[in-house]
């Protein structure tokens, strides 16, 4: 029987936490190997186990991934969640890398310098409002469907509801005038794998604190 | 009879020119719209055809595709440029993922003051260098090869030697200590359809210049 993937990463979101709630979605149980001393991240990538000497790296049926994207797309296509031929794939892709896009401004924001941090929170919120969720928003009436692409589940959904958490944690109300995703949010909460994610005690992680972007910073040097 | 695909972005490398390559090496022929001006970009706006708001977006088959990645995908995918099976796949999604983003520090290079491009510029050399060429070289001593993944030409090599022919436009010597790159560079152009891409003429796009940045500058307004 094959091992369970496992995921080498510091103990915090960055860009593994999408990896994670893919996993969990898929209902696929997944280890985790923290990186939480210098020494840990010197040993990971002098050991040659990290192909550009980055994380994150997601030990899987005999490879060690490294790429965030190409892992996901791996995980998708390996669990039915990358849609039924190349044309939805590429819609799932668009959807895909437009929430990354905004997800990379939240992940990056705690390195962001204090005096400059108001301005960022500022512009994340505009482009949440207007530009990324009214997208997402059109799509859904446009098809009045249950899910983003084919009228089935795939990584888009996931994807998507994770920042929706993401910016209610932000600020709830620049979800007000988004019913459509609200409506989604909530269906893909209640799926059973996801609604397991999303209780206290699972992988999943919460945002960092001073103590953790501290010690993530000693690590990283 | 199919229409060609038809890339809007503005006249220069950007984050088109990996999408450019991509068709040009599988032989396909593509129309460019070229942006220009505030009002050329806001039509495309207004008429809803950018997702996002953003460039560079293709339209191919019937769609209105944006984001980077996501045409990428669709047109390894579709001329079979993206492995046999899926294992395959995501060693090629590796690897550019890899050239992708030392690419793009080039092309992001361009828009910053004289000093803080010098540096970003000197630090993608020492990338190459450092961190993504030996990873090829190891790939392609480790198997012997000619092509990076399952002895087939693929969107990987494409993308590979895009990165190579960039990184040497600023430092001609970066290839000295990886010979199989050397021959690598070689070999891949000389396959028809890239070695007519690379003759002056084609549809390639050359380094970005002051008025390349200029026109983007004024365009996107920042």
């Amino acid at each position: 029987m094959a091992g369970k993937p496992k995921l080498h990463y510091f103990n915090g979101r960055g860009r593994m936490e999408s990896i994670r709630w893919l996993l969990a979605a898929a209902g696929v149980e997944f280890e985790e190997k923290f990186i939480e001393t210098p020494e840990d991240w010197d040993k990971l990538r002098s050991d040659g186990h990290l192909m550009f000497q980055q994380v994150p790296m997601v030990e899987m049926d005999g490879m060690k991934m490294v790429q965030t994207r190409a892992i996901l797309n791996y995980i998708a296509t390996k669990y039915n969640l990358y849609g039924k031929d190349i044309k939805e794939k590429a819609l799932i892709d668009m959807y895909t890398e437009g929430i990354a896009d905004l997800n990379e401004m939240i992940i990056v924001l705690p390195l962001c310098p204090p005096d400059q941090k108001e301005a960022k929170i500022a512009l994340i919120k505009e482009r949440t409002t207007d530009r990324y969720l009214p997208v997402f928003e059109k799509v859904l009436k446009s098809h009045g469907q249950d899910y983003l692409v084919g009228n089935r589940l795939s990584k888009a959904d996931i994807h998507l509801v994770e920042l929706l958490y993401y910016v209610e944690e932000i600020d709830p109300s620049l979800l007000a005038n988004f019913p459509l995703l609200k409506a989604l949010k909530t269906r893909v909460s209640n799926l059973p794998t996801v609604k397991k994610f999303l209780q206290p005690g699972s992988q999943r992680k919460p945002p960092i604190n001073e103590k953790s972007l501290e010690q993530a910073k000693k690590i990283f040097r | 009879m199919a229409t060609k695909p038809k890339l809007f972005y503005f006249c220069g490398r950007g984050r088109m020119e990996s999408i450019r390559w991509l068709l040009a090496a599988a032989g396909v022929e593509f129309e460019e719209e070229f942006i220009e001006t505030t009002e050329q970009y806001e039509k495309l706006l207004k008429d809803g055809r950018l997702l996002f708001g953003q460039v560079p977006m293709v339209e191919i088959d019937g769609m209105v595709l944006t984001q980077t990645r996501a045409i990428l995908s669709y047109l390894a995918a579709k001329y079979d440029l993206y492995g046999k099976d899926l294992k395959e796949t995501v060693r090629i999604n590796m690897y550019t993922d890899g050239t992708l983003d030392l690419m793009l520090m080039i092309a992001v290079a361009a828009f910053k003051p004289p000093a803080e491009k010098e540096e970003s510029l000197a630090l993608v050399v020492k990338r190459a260098k450092t961190r993504y060429f030996p990873v090829f070289e190891k790939i392609l001593k480790d198997h012997g090869e000619d092509f990076l993944v399952g002895n087939k030409f693929s969107w990987a090599d494409i993308q590979l030697l895009e990165a190579i022919l960039m990184v040497e436009e600023l430092d001609a010597s970066v290839l000295s200590e990886f010979p199989l790159l050397k021959a690598f560079k070689t070999r891949i152009s000389n396959i028809p359809t890239i070695k007519k891409f690379l003759q002056p003429g084609s549809q390639r796009k050359p380094p970005p210049d002051s008025h390349y940045v200029e026109v983007v500058r004024s365009v996107l307004h920042f």
